[in-house]
């Protein structure tokens, strides 16, 4: 029957279908046999058949067609929100299979956002409470309750659930576990019900029955993890006593994790939980429960040093078992619980961490990651940078990446507050590039353009990395690389002032491999080329202006050094200085080198007529064929490249006679005008730099743009991408139009090909064998495991203690912009919900109600007035998530006016008084320490609640007799 | 709550049973299945049992051909979690003798009265394998 049904074709009349329904069995064998691919129209079918099953009279009929209905929507992920009705009229079936059908399928389905006929349940939701029926329906009932209830239901049928939970009831209940978790869903979709169950739920936790004990402690774990613990301290003494006399282990866990919670609010308490704890952990055998009394002193008693003693001694045998990847894995997590302050424990671990790093398992390699970045301070990042750099290089792509990922992010913390040796760091980006894993290209380039702003002093540095980086041709290939390269080519142009040689540089940009990057990043390409061009010939002029000089005479000299800009002497002397040393650096140079490349130059003074000749038509050749490119970027920065060469070119004199060019001086000018254009530094730019533009009066920006449609479907050209560093600003309007038709000297390629041979591979296959080059650095052969693992340990020599490291050099100056510049990824402060606020104030109510009411002024809070009491608070409790939004706008209202605020900074002592001025002093924090501004603004919103809620008892008071 | 969801997945990465102790869309169900089983399936028994996913923690263990993960809040204690795993597999076991796929497949309800007498609101309420199997017990015998 049931084989015939599914493979039947025409749809069945409806009685056919009830007379000879499917069961559910034989649906799931249906869907088992079925060949692959057939499951959607499988279930289309069964989903037509049960629509119309659904809808019989037959209760039979229609617990049937629930039942499939649930069990498709569970595992088969089909919809069953337009079947909640037929669940309810089934819910107050007398047939407990019926019923036991349309509970779970109601509890499966139902939510409050979707289900809107869920209101129509509570009647039969009471009746099945109600002691008076069985207590399997009340189970279901409860069940239904715990995941579905709104809080309507919530608080309708709170007075229902009373009866199950309280303790005055004879018998109690043996619901009372479900009652108390299902009491715990009320409580927090339904702070109005606290009143009612609260107290209830506290006497659970005196009650003889361990599984009432644990559902309560579960209940409270749950509470004080979310939302204020404070509220649950006046509970302290009752959880602390069952915690001495309680056995069971799934308890104590429970006990702990509530403990934890309260530990930090309440030092006494911390104090009298190191006896029970470090007990806990010596007789344990069950690791659940030393790991729990582990991770409760590393984060609730850090300050109590016999424990943390203790239970590092534990993590040690976590991290020591072998054959338990569980184990390892949770004793790393815990040592990274562990603040900067016990960098001790993880030294003393040392060797198993780094070891961890080469483990089998993802996961446990990324936490010994994580533990080992949380303990890099500004005096080990040096080594451990290193450790990691290299170690990337042996490990997978993925976990390499992860590494990389890793290092960039801690040593980018924070505008690089932890690198002290720039040169270093530069240098060390320049290895991550060459790692053949590495994928973070864009990160690395945004660091490299970014230092280069920034630091000053690491400039050279960047410069011959970059150099490094441009000279191989084996990285051209690799998409990933692109980024990076052309963060070296806007480097090496923007600061060519420092580069050792400029020739090289403009060969190394200009090979022919380049025409495997994409357009945007040829255009930076070319753009440094023309940097540098301008560079040599300024150079060379001023030099031939200084020589000239001084060959008139001492008595002048210091009139034309004047003359000269500062920037190129310097830059000139720093190029003199080279020349000397650069014999010996190019020999060194050569060996990684594929060839010498540039025997016509090297070993010269790059600063000659001939190598500037030399120059011009390599540049010339390289460049010319990109005047016509597609990509307007590219056609742009060639067609000034070229334009410029054309107007040198049309100056013969310089060629031939040194001393005519300096009196046909338009040469000189002409470049150094084009000097000037580029000598002005670039700087970072603050990310609200935009918003401290004033708008300009009579400036209406939110006016209706509608008019201006039409324009815009006429224009389809699509916006230009724009680079990522904008070099618009350095174009030459003039050189532009000088852009003649360009002479296309094939004997000068001829030339160039001969020279240069290694670097040209057939023109045709440039484009398709983009690999055959070898790779810059070749992934290790796959060694064994245990090979990596011994290399890494030969590593832990290395400490990972901040230990005291006397700089051999200041660290230099990173320019800083203002306000939160570098920590704008600091997540924002979590703002608690007004639920959650309002819970814990009922809480608060009730426990401290209940304990101060024979002495305290509190006495007027009596039981009648408990009602309007929580009305109170739940007033209080909006006008608190109204101050909260006017914070927040203020916030914002702030961020809008930077240039506002940069006026006031100076003006540190009078921020007292108005919130603007309260946002400001938050600003500031935020700009020195995130963690401690968080502090601060988490305090101050709790102060600012309590002040609103001075209704609610002030912060309680926990009875000495805890102590 | 401690518990998110509790899901039961073979080899082949078909659900066999799902039970959620917070809202998710079918939408974002499917997706998170979908997630989970190609992280877990993968790993090896010499990995942990652990795995991060957003927001919860997966803590999953392999029985014959079924997968048992069970999600939670970060700060669960993974072990207990474990052992819950365990609990659970040896209650089917007891009841159905030598429990395997097909046991749940066919027998989906009853899988899920046993998780609903020792998970309520995501809370373990019940450890007991005999309390837990009682109501079904009483059930099978009147039906």
């Amino acid at each position: 029957m049931a084989g015939g049904s599914s493979s039947s074709t025409a749809p069945a009349p409806s009685l056919v279908d009830s007379l000879f329904q499917r069961s559910l069995d034989d649906l799931i064998k249906s869907l088992r046999s079925q060949p692959a691919g057939a499951e959607p129209t499988l279930l289309s079918r069964a989903l037509a058949e049960i629509r119309r099953e659904i809808r019989s009279s037959d209760p039979d009929t229609k617990a049937i067609a629930l039942q499939k209905l649930t069990y498709l929507s569970s595992l088969h992920g089909l919809d069953a929100s337009w079947a909640a009705f037929h669940a309810l009229e089934l819910l107050p079936s007398p047939s407990p299979l019926h019923k036991r059908l349309a509970y779970l399928a109601a509890s499966l389905s139902f939510h409050p956002s979707t289900t809107d006929v869920l209101p129509l349940s509570t009647h039969q939701l009471r009746k099945d409470l109600s002691p008076s029926s069985p207590p399997p329906f009340s189970s279901l009932a409860l069940h239904l309750l715990s995941l579905s209830a709104s809080p309507d239901l919530a608080r309708h049928l709170a007075p229902d659930l009373l009866p199950l939970l309280s303790s005055r009831s004879s018998p109690p209940s043996p619901l009372r576990p479900k009652a108390a978790a299902a009491a715990l869903r009320a409580l927090s979709v339904c702070p109005d019900v606290v009143p009612h169950l609260f107290k209830p739920l506290v006497d659970c936790l005196s009650s003889p029955d361990p599984r009432v004990v644990s559902a309560a402690v579960g209940a409270f774990a749950e509470l004080a993890s979310s939302g204020d613990p404070s509220s649950y301290l006046p509970l302290a003494p009752e959880f602390y006593r069952l915690l001495a006399d309680s056995r069971s282990n799934w308890i104590l866990i429970k006990l702990l994790k509530i403990f934890a919670r309260l530990a930090p609010l309440e030092p006494r308490l911390a104090a009298r939980l190191v006896d029970p704890l470090c007990d806990l952990l010596r007789r344990s055998s069950a690791q659940s429960l030393v790991f729990e009394c582990v991770r409760t002193v590393f984060s609730g008693l850090p300050d109590h040093d016999g424990a943390v003693r203790l239970a590092v001694d534990k993590v040690k045998d976590f991290l020591a078992s072998a054959d338990d990847p569980n184990l390892r894995y949770l004793g790393l997590r815990a040592l990274s619980m562990l603040g900067p302050r016990h960098s001790w424990a993880v030294e003393e671990s040392r060797e198993a961490v780094i070891r961890s790093l080469a483990d089998p398992d993802p996961n446990i390699r990324r936490e010994a990651l994580r533990l080992i970045m949380g303990m890099v301070f500004d005096s080990n990042v040096f080594e451990i940078s290193i450790l990691l750099v290299n170690y990337a290089l042996k490990s997978d792509p993925i976990f390499a990446n992860e590494i990389l990922d890793a290092v960039l992010t801690t040593c980018g913390r924070n505008v690089y507050e932890l690198i002290v040796d720039f040169d270093w760091y530069v240098s060390l980006l320049g290895e991550m590039a060459r790692n053949p894993h590495c994928t973070r290209g864009e990160e690395i380039e945004r660091q490299l353009v970014d230092i280069g702003l920034r630091v000053r002093d690491a400039r050279p540095e960047l410069v011959r990395v970059a150099r490094d980086l441009l000279i191989d041709p084996a990285l051209l290939g690799n998409p990933f690389l692109c980024r990076i390269l052309s963060a070296a080519a806007w480097v090496s142009g923007e600061y060519v002032e420092f580069s050792r040689n400029p020739l090289e540089l403009v060969e190394a940009l200009l090979q022919p491999r380049t025409s495997l990057l994409p357009p945007l990043v040829r255009a930076v390409y070319i753009q440094a080329v023309f940097k540098v061009l301008v560079f040599c010939f300024n150079t060379y002029i001023d030099r031939l202006e200084i020589s000239r000089l001084s060959s008139l005479g001492n008595s002048t000299t210091g009139g034309a050094s004047s003359i000269i800009e500062s920037k190129s002497t310097a830059a000139a002397s720093c190029i003199a200085d080279g020349t000397t040393g650069i014999e010996s650096n190019d020999g060194i140079a050569i060996g990684d080198k594929p060839a010498s490349l540039f025997s016509s130059i090297e070993n010269k003074d790059p600063f000659t007529c001939e190598s500037l000749t030399n120059m011009l038509i390599l540049i010339e050749t390289a460049v010319d064929p990109l005047a016509e490119n597609d990509e307007v970027e590219v056609q742009e920065r060639t067609r000034n490249v070229l334009g410029l060469i054309h107007m040198l070119r049309e100056i013969p004199t310089w060629k031939t006679e040194e001393q005519g060019f300096i009196k046909d001086n338009r040469i000189g000018e002409i470049v150094n005008l084009l000097q000037s254009m580029f000598s002005e530094e670039l700087g970072p730019v603050s990310v609200n730099a935009q918003k401290r533009v004033p708008v300009p009066e009579g400036l209406v920006l939110e006016e209706n743009l509608a008019n201006l449609a039409w324009t815009l479907a006429e224009d389809d050209t699509a916006p230009f991408m724009s680079i990522s560093f904008s070099l618009r600003s350095h174009q030459h309007g003039e050189t532009k139009d000088n852009a003649a038709s360009s002479v296309q000297s094939t004997s000068l390629l001829a030339e160039h090909r001969k020279r240069h041979g290694l670097y040209y591979l057939p023109a045709e296959k440039d484009g398709t064998e983009s690999n055959d080059y070898p790779r810059a650095n070749d992934p290790l052969l796959p060694a064994s495991q245990g090979d990596v693992s011994e290399d890494l340990v030969k590593l832990t020599d290395q400490s990972l203690i901040p230990r005291k490291v006397k700089h051999t050099k200041p660290r230099p100056v990173v320019i800083k912009l203002d306000e939160g510049d570098g920590v704008s990824t600091s997540p924002s402060t979590t703002v608690k919900e007004s639920k959650d606020d309002l819970l814990s104030g009922a809480i608060h109510d009730v426990l401290l109600g209940k304990e101060r009411k024979p002495s305290s002024s509190q006495k007027k809070y009596s039981d009648k007035s408990s009602r309007r009491r929580v009305k109170d608070v739940s007033d209080n409790g909006e006008s608190v998530s109204l101050s909260k939004e006017k914070l927040d706008l203020g916030d914002r209202e702030h961020r809008s006016s930077g240039s506002r605020r940069s006026k006031h900074r100076s003006h540190g002592k009078e921020r007292h008084t108005s919130p603007q001025k309260n946002d400001e002093k938050e600003e500031k924090n935020h700009r020195n320490s995130t963690r401690s501004s968080h502090h601060h603004e988490r305090h101050k919103h709790r102060q600012r609640g309590e002040a609103l809620l001075d209704v609610a008892p002030q912060a309680p008071v926990i009875q000495d007799f805890l102590l | 709550m401690g518990i998110r969801f509790i899901l039961l997945v073979n080899k082949q990465g078909q659900t066999r049973l799902a039970q959620y102790y917070e809202y998710l869309t079918l939408e974002e169900r499917r997706a998170l299945e979908g997630e989970i089983v190609r992280k877990c399936l993968a790993r090896t028994e010499q990995q942990c049992s652990f795995v991060e996913h957003r927001n919860y923690k997966i803590v999953y263990r392999r029985y014959a051909s079924l997968f048992f993960l069970v999600g939670v809040d970060n700060d669960e204690n993974e072990l207990a979690i474990l052992e819950f795993i365990h609990l659970l597999v040896e209650t089917m076991d007891r009841h159905f003798g030598n429990v395997c796929e097909l046991d749940i497949m066919f027998h989906l309800e009853k899988a899920h009265f046993m998780l609903e007498e020792m998970v309520v609101n995501g809370c373990i309420v019940e450890t007991s394998k005999t309390n837990i199997l009682a109501p079904i017990q009483l059930m099978d015998r009147a039906s």
